[in-house]
């Protein structure tokens, strides 16, 4: 771990998918490479610890791959640092050669109607965050003591809510839920649960292997409104991916005899959230078929999950269109013009979708662009040692790889007790407790065992 | 429940499989690809990409193409890790056209 030896030193913001996947691409590419992966957060993993749903075991399972390139040669990792806040991209981009932003899409959209401020209606976003143990989310209180809840949206992330709403507690106590998500998820009273879309099931978003899940819930029943939507001809341009999903919303008609529905409604626009000081019904507009007319489901919670966008970053110019950074094949542009040194892959690049291995590729692309660009680019003024070491003041602390692995540890020794495969820890003063990798108290003096082992002398 | 790549990859070896898979879970030899069962988080990201759709969910199989799920994990275990994109094989495009007009 000589990062000072590489030619090259390139720093990534955001420890998710795509900057691990940009991280391996740099670090594999044969280049005089060192990379320093900056994370606003003490543990790494993004979406994959905070927004893959409890549920979904197999898929975390990727982060052997994150862990893998972790501990690769010339890698760094460090924690709890927010660029933007904690350190500008200015003062980020003095100490390195190239900046790749992995920052993701941190923004949920907004329905933008009426009523969207009244107590009861959510971002799906937040509610994921929420049951995830994200830090930031785990004072959001989620009033389940009603019995119906609308989504509005028709993507995966609409399903995981479902999913969890639905689920009875027995289904997600083995999982790696939060404590205080499954606590309160244990009292819910919600019944009816109303996935909402403005296309039609031919169009979905979501994938037919996650609708599928829905017909094995222990207590709950899907149910599919197709009425006016005929199976399009065998002959029409669909891919098999969308006959699959409108075959497996067909086969939700059975009977109903389960403690809660999952119903799935096509061709509804969002017109408003009504009520008095709190939700009380969602109005939409029926958009298919001959004329328009207004539908009103009576509910108590309204969860918007119709996509997110990317949070601007002070010195990165913004493309507003697409609610992405401005780019160009991951190339950061100022008015079409790259800005050398400055890049983005992931969600930041190319808007929220796709599979996780997506951003494989996504990554692989970006880091062609630094790689061809590094020889161009001026050494900076400026060493990361400068942030950090005794002069540097900027960085308070940070959590480094192996804070994060006795974090890890200390998770799953936790959810060993209650039959869960971690219980993760949801305050930052814990995790940081629990990392112990406090710039201030890291020993000024590090010993080793002299020649006969015997006695350690001090270097 | 794993994925499997089927025949119909066998004499294309596209490949662009291997870009977007999380866990580098495709092995090759010289006329196809091969998905490790055991590496596999089923994401299922592999599935669209494939230009001439050979691979499948493992319990979407037909009884004629279930012998893949088999092929694959022996294969797998035999052959090295494909870590990033091949050439198609000679003839992929005419072969690919033949199996989309089917």
């Amino acid at each position: 771990m000589t990062p000072a030896a590489a030619r090259y030193r390139v720093a990534i913001i955001g420890a998710g998918p795509s900057g691990f996947y940009a991280a391996e691409a740099l670090l594999r590419s044969g280049q005089s490479v060192s990379v320093d992966m900056f994370e606003r957060l003490p543990v790494p993993y993004g979406l994959v610890r905070f927004g893959v749903a409890p549920d979904h075991p197999k898929l975390k399972q990727v982060t052997k791959v994150f862990d893998r390139i972790a501990r690769m040669e010339n890698f760094r990792f460090f924690g709890g640092i927010e660029i933007g806040t904690t350190l500008s991209i200015s003062a980020l981009r003095s100490c390195y050669h190239a900046v790749v932003i992995a920052s993701g899409a941190s923004i949920g959209r907004l329905l933008d109607v009426p009523g969207e401020r009244l107590f009861g209606s959510r971002q799906a976003a937040d509610f994921v965050a929420w049951y995830n143990g994200h830090p930031e989310y785990k004072h959001h209180a989620f009033d389940f003591s009603g019995e119906r809840a609308v989504i509005i949206g028709h993507g995966n992330v609409a399903l995981d809510v479902a999913r969890i709403l639905a689920k009875t507690p027995d289904e997600l106590k083995h999982t790696d839920i939060a404590a205080h998500a499954l606590e309160a998820l244990a009292e819910s009273h919600i019944r009816d649960i109303y996935i909402v879309g403005r296309r039609g099931p031919e169009q979905t978003r979501f994938s037919a292997k996650e609708l599928q899940e829905f017909a094995e819930l222990a207590d709950c029943d899907p149910v599919s409104k197709l009425d006016g939507f005929a199976l399009p001809a065998p002959d029409a341009s669909l891919d098999a991916e969308a006959h699959a999903v409108f075959a497996t919303l067909r086969s939700f008609s059975g009977p109903m005899s389960a403690r809660r529905r999952c119903i799935f409604l096509f061709g509804l626009a969002p017109l408003a959230i009504a009520g008095d000081s709190r939700v009380q019904r969602m109005l939409l507009r029926r958009s298919s078929g001959a004329g328009s007319a207004e539908v009103a489901i009576n509910c108590d919670l309204v969860f918007s999950s119709i996509g997110r966008r990317t949070a601007p970053l002070a010195g990165v110019p913004y493309d507003e269109a697409k609610g992405v950074h401005a780019n160009i094949g991951g190339r950061i542009t100022a008015d079409g013009v790259a800005l050398l040194g400055l890049y983005v892959c992931g969600w930041g690049k190319r808007g929220p979708q796709g599979t996780i291995g997506t951003n494989r590729a996504c990554s692989v692309e970006t880091v062609d662009h630094v790689l061809a660009d590094l020889p161009q680019t001026d050494d900076p003024p400026a060493h990361p040692d400068s942030l950090f070491g005794p002069a540097g003041n900027r960085i308070p602390y940070y959590v480094d790889y192996s804070g994060w692995d006795r974090i890890d540890a200390e998770e799953i020794a936790r959810g060993a007790a209650k039959g869960k495969p971690r219980e993760k820890l949801v305050a930052f003063d814990e995790m940081i407790a629990t990392a112990r990798t406090n710039i201030a108290a890291e020993p000024a003096v590090v010993t080793r065992p002299s020649r006969s082992g015997a006695q350690c002398e001090t270097i | 429940m794993p994925y499997v790549v089927t025949d119909l990859c066998n004499g294309c070896r596209y490949t662009e499989c291997v870009s977007v898979c999380p866990v580098e879970c495709f092995h090759f030899d010289d006329q196809m690809t091969y998905i490790d069962p055991e590496n596999c988080i089923d994401c299922g990201g592999c599935v669209p990409v494939c230009p001439v759709g050979a691979i499948k969910p493992a319990h979407h199989l037909p009884a004629d193409k279930r012998q893949w799920i088999e092929i694959n994990r022996q294969r797998a275990a035999e052959t090295p890790v494909l870590t990033g994109r091949l050439p198609p094989l000679p003839g992929a495009d005419e072969r690919k056209r033949a199996i989309l007009q089917r």
